[in-house]
């Protein structure tokens, strides 16, 4: 499993995790950015993507057990 | 043992290369140079809170990553020169360092009004984490600065000084600021929310001299007249940082030229095997905007260069017989950028400087609202303020391939 962990003081809702890994991040319909903590390994290259594009690089992953 | 694959510029391209040909199975050795003494950070928020706050490396570091643990970072070595047919490059200090392949990824300096500028006291550009809190150290309360150029560098500084209390005139040569990326609607919004914050604009003219001998004192624009001021803060564009490059068979105009490789082309369009270019100095062709290379200068695109670049690059080095296929696909980042100032937070994606037709799609003019940007009936780019899943709901249909041309380098 991988550990995904989003810096809540940090994001600003830009979406840009959406289009590389939406199986994890979706934005609601109030446009806040929701994601799933703990994601199957088969989404470390979509998560690790979605590290790299966000603007405000609040996005942290930690490969877990 | 066979040479590194050398990197040179360690900033996002750079870093995002690194990492990209771990990822792709090159296991071999890696020297990435940078002339700046910082491990690679992130450059966006040296002009947003970052200016606002500290200016700290910690507070902008890009994370290191265990795959890149043994990449060799040579920090505060600038190259001088590049022998391309013999692959090496040699350091200031003239050390020579063969390579395996090169990826350039040198990105761009600031333009300066005049080489005195460059010196004088109270003159600033901003590109690096030293050039940022160089600035913050002259932002104090009651200053009159001077910004030079209405683009983005330009408007964000002069929200961050405007926030630090500082009195802030921007001199820009459009009618509006940011209008060529923006179009005249959004811009209008733009300059009615720094003038409603106490921003003064000197538009349709430029700063033609910095005054002041020992420092500034002042700026005289094209008109003839004249503003005080104490700082003056040069945001009128960019170069690409090529000249190392000189004297090798390469196209270094408005950028270095590449293929959709990111292969890195001599002058008679045939491409260098082994020198790739990402990020901010490479020209390259987008299939979204036809086969004319451009140099689009948003944040996505070193990211989005550099893992192309290093794919291509990591299976050439292994000799896998899949190279030619990963060459010939189609290569087509989506440009986005973004762009915070005081509580508007604008995001697009596309080119809206490409548009001859602008549409509201979304929301209100003046709160948040959403635009569409067209070239017939085509929607080249989409930019919002606030709005997110609208504005996201068009990136796919700014992302077509089509042949728009690119005109003009974006930003």
């Amino acid at each position: 499993m991988l550990k995904v962990e989003v810096d809540r003081t940090q994001c600003q809702n830009f979406g840009q995790c959406v289009v590389e890994a939406p199986n994890v991040f979706r934005l609601n319909s109030r446009d806040e950015m929701e994601y799933t903590p703990d994601v199957e390994d088969a989404e470390l290259d979509n998560v690790e993507a979605a590290v790299d594009v966000c603007p405000m690089q609040a996005i942290s992953l930690a490969l877990g057990r | 043992m066979s040479p590194p694959v050398v990197i040179v510029g360690a900033s996002l391209g750079g870093l995002r290369s690194a990492e990209a040909l771990r990822r792709c199975g090159y296991a071999g050795p890696i020297t990435v140079f940078g002339d700046e003494p910082h491990a690679p950070y992130n450059r966006p928020p040296l002009s947003k809170d970052v200016l606002g706050g500290e200016v700290t490396h910690a507070a902008v570091a890009f994370p290191q990553r265990a795959a890149t643990s043994d990449v060799e970072w040579r920090l505060g070595t600038r190259i001088r020169s590049a022998d391309l047919e013999q692959r090496s490059i040699r350091t200031t200090d003239g050390e020579e360092v063969r390579y395996r392949a090169l990826v350039v990824a040198t990105g761009l300096r600031p333009k300066r009004l005049s080489p005195r500028t460059a010196t004088l006291a109270g003159a600033f550009a901003l590109r690096t984490l030293d050039d940022a809190a160089a600035l913050r150290n002259a932002l104090h309360p009651g200053v009159q600065v001077v910004i030079a150029g209405s683009g983005f560098v330009g408007c964000e500084v002069a929200a961050t000084a405007r926030q630090l209390g500082c009195e802030v005139t921007v001199v820009g040569s459009a009618e509006l600021p940011m209008l060529g990326p923006l179009g005249s609607a959004l811009a209008e919004d733009v300059m009615r929310r720094h003038v409603e914050r106490g921003v003064r604009f000197r538009m349709g003219t430029h700063v033609a001299e910095a005054l002041g001998q020992e420092a500034v004192e002042g700026v005289r624009l094209a008109d003839g007249s004249e503003v005080a001021c104490q700082v003056l803060v040069e945001a009128i564009g960019s170069l690409h940082n090529t000249e190392w490059l000189d004297g090798n068979d390469v196209n270094a105009a408005q950028g270095l030229r590449t293929d959709s490789a990111m292969r890195v082309l001599r002058a008679d369009g045939s491409s260098w095997r082994d020198v790739f270019a990402v990020g901010d100095v490479a020209r390259f062709p987008n299939a979204i905007y036809g086969d004319e290379p451009a140099s689009i200068e948003h944040w996505n695109i070193p990211t989005e260069t550099a893992k192309r670049a290093s794919r291509i690059l990591a299976l050439q080095l292994a000799e896998d017989p899949r190279l030619d296929a990963a060459i010939a696909e189609r290569f087509a980042p989506v440009p986005s950028f973004w762009s915070d100032q005081y509580d508007m937070s604008l995001l697009a994606y596309g080119l809206p400087a490409l548009a001859d037709r602008v549409e509201l799609l979304a929301g209100k003019a003046g709160g948040d609202c959403v635009y569409g940007y067209f070239v017939g009936d085509r929607m080249v780019g989409v930019c919002g303020i606030g709005m997110r899943s609208e504005v996201l709901k068009h990136r796919d249909e700014v992302s077509r391939y089509g042949h728009v041309p690119i005109g003009e380098p974006a930003r």
